[in-house]
């Protein structure tokens, strides 16, 4: 009985340091990023773009590209994966279909992002000639979010009761009516949680964006989407691993990570924010 | 006329919800398109097992043995830091933690988990690094050791959240069936909680196998890049995600080397699709012995 009690002591023990220690690297991790990142952080770090060789200036040509490839891959991504979530849920296909729709999605969802780059150079870049663009980019960073924007929407569309569907077909409206006037607003808010996630995610990849949009300088601003582009995740890289001047350099990239970082855990903070919230009115 | 139109809308989502079949066929047929040339120069057999990776030599040497004995080295040592650290926190958040607790730990790690690979490799490059080559006395802080840590580190949200939603999963009368016959908590975690969450959380570990193996830029940052089979973890190595992301830049398009890149990313692809396909497989028969409902 006694040398239960211990070894349920020690037991708990060991479990609580495991989280302590989880915790402690991830602190350590975020502390590092923000203490010392705050320093490259000013107005004019945010609003100029680099100068004196990539040792000065801001990093906002960078920031606008990311912005660009992100809102880029959504808008391929969102229709393409919405509608193979209606089509599961609304128009519920044979078993076999959906059987193989879901095995294809988890292993899209499982392909490494280098991978997700080869084969964004190899079609965009150089088979339909799009070079190395935002195009490019959108696209195979739209590929690489595609199953996460159908799981959720999946999850929202399957969480709408099936009353809702029944009242408004025996009220007479076609099933493509139903869905466009009842299932997709009511599901927005869990489709829109999904697209926030992968707006995090899109945003922080990098090894999709390295062979097929983004440049380590370029001068001014893109003007159209066959454009090479600079990207902060990118610009994080080419900080640590190209120039001259490492020392200068590595502080830029402290405020790049900074950045990121933030914006990433922001954006992720609310949409799982969100996504506990629907879980808990579902569940009561 | 409303039938036709309804039809044409079934039609049109249909078509585009084979979008991501026709992805993963079009990945798979340019990888192996673009890797072809490859093997009409070398055969298979010394391209996986050769233990010469020179490139840019000439003549050029395309083994990439020591390329996955990097991967695994990396991988393996990523998980002595991510399975223990990700299920032990997951038993915290099940297990230990009261319920204000764990409804702030779980969306903690969650959100923890999506920090980009790329912060971590900065992290593992200014602050890890340097760290690791003042403690051990080494050359060179960018080690495989170094790379392990940082990997792990960055898996253990993924592996503790999908972990944790496989120990809630178990239901509570399993729990409560052991706690009246009167073992105590850490026997009933121990015989009952875990082996019936087992599965899941074996799954867990697969996915953060994967995820580890097809992780780029943090081993891209970290792990140095000389391609020599690993003797020790304190020697840098070149898995096979940065030796594609790294050489990329240089090779010629259309040329041998090209094609040999690839040929590691269809590698690659290859490992990863029989992970997920496993995980998928001990899932599904999870699901089946828990009950279909869950």
């Amino acid at each position: 009985m006694k040398k239960n009690r211990m070894s349920q002591k020690i037991g708990f023990f060991v479990i609580s340091l495991c989280l302590i220690a989880t915790l402690f690297f991830m602190g350590t991790i975020l502390y590092f990023i923000t203490v010392r990142g705050i320093r490259a952080i000013s107005w004019e770090f945010l609003t100029k773009p680099p100068s004196g060789g990539m040792t000065e200036g801001g990093v906002a040509p960078a920031i606008v590209g990311t912005i660009y490839l992100t809102i880029g891959a959504i808008l391929f991504a969102l229709p393409l994966g919405l509608a193979c979530a209606i089509y599961l849920t609304e128009y519920t296909p044979k078993n076999i279909i959906v059987k193989i729709l879901r095995v294809s999605i988890n292993n899209l969802a499982g392909v490494p992002s280098v991978v997700f780059g080869l084969f964004g150079m190899a079609v965009f870049v150089k088979f339909f000639n799009f070079g190395v663009s935002i195009l490019s980019g959108c696209l195979t960073l739209g590929i690489l979010i595609l199953p996460g924007i159908i799981s959720t929407s999946q999850e929202a569309l399957t969480a709408i009761p099936q009353s809702l569907r029944e009242a408004s077909l025996a009220l007479g409206a076609s099933k493509w009516q139903t869905i466009k006037k009842i299932v997709l607003p009511s599901s927005l808010p869990g489709i829109l949680t999904g697209v926030i996630l992968s707006i995090g995610r899109a945003a922080g990849e990098t090894a999709p964006i390295m062979f097929t949009a983004a440049v380590f300088y370029m001068r001014g601003y893109p003007n159209s989407i066959f454009s090479e582009v600079m990207a902060l995740p990118y610009h994080i890289y080419g900080l640590m691993t190209e120039g001259t001047s490492p020392e200068k350099q590595t502080q830029i990239a402290y405020g790049c990570a900074l950045i990121l970082m933030f914006f990433v855990l922001l954006i992720s903070a609310i949409a799982i924010y969100f996504r506990h919230k629907q879980r808990r009115i579902q569940h009561g | 006329m409303h039938r036709v139109r309804e039809n044409i809308y079934k039609w049109v989502f249909a078509i585009m919800a084979f979008a991501s079949i026709v992805f993963l066929i079009g990945i798979t047929i340019t990888l192996i398109t673009q890797s072809l040339p490859l093997f009409r120069e070398i055969t298979l057999k010394s391209f996986l097992f050769g233990r010469e990776w020179y490139p840019t030599y000439d003549p050029p040497e395309f083994g990439i043995f020591p390329l996955i004995a990097a991967s695994v080295f990396v991988t393996f040592g990523a998980l002595l830091v991510c399975v223990p650290l990700g299920i032990g926190s997951a038993l915290y958040m099940n297990e230990i933690a009261s319920y204000k607790q764990k409804s702030l730990l779980k969306p903690l790690i969650e959100i923890l988990a999506s920090i980009p690979s790329v912060v971590y490799g900065f992290f593992g490059m200014v602050i890890v690094a340097p760290f690791v080559q003042r403690v051990f006395n080494l050359p060179t802080g960018l080690t495989a050791f170094t790379g392990s840590i940082i990997l792990g580190i960055m898996a253990t949200p993924t592996v503790a959240s999908i972990s944790e939603d496989a120990l809630s999963f178990v239901p509570n009368s399993f729990r409560e069936a052991s706690l009246a016959i009167g073992a105590n908590r850490w026997q009933t975690l121990i015989k009952v909680v875990i082996p019936s969450a087992g599965s899941g959380i074996s799954t867990a570990v697969i996915l953060g196998i994967s995820r580890a193996i097809g992780e780029t830029m943090t081993v891209l940052m970290v792990t140095g890049g000389a391609a020599v089979i690993p003797k020790s973890f304190f020697q840098p190595v070149r898995p096979m995600t940065s030796t594609i992301a790294a050489e990329m830049g240089e090779a010629v398009f259309g040329g041998l080397h090209y094609n040999t890149l690839f040929a590691i990313g269809l590698v690659l692809f290859v490992i990863t699709l029989f992970f997920n396909i496993l995980a998928e497989f001990i899932s599904t028969r999870y699901r089946l012995k828990l009950g279909a409902g869950r």
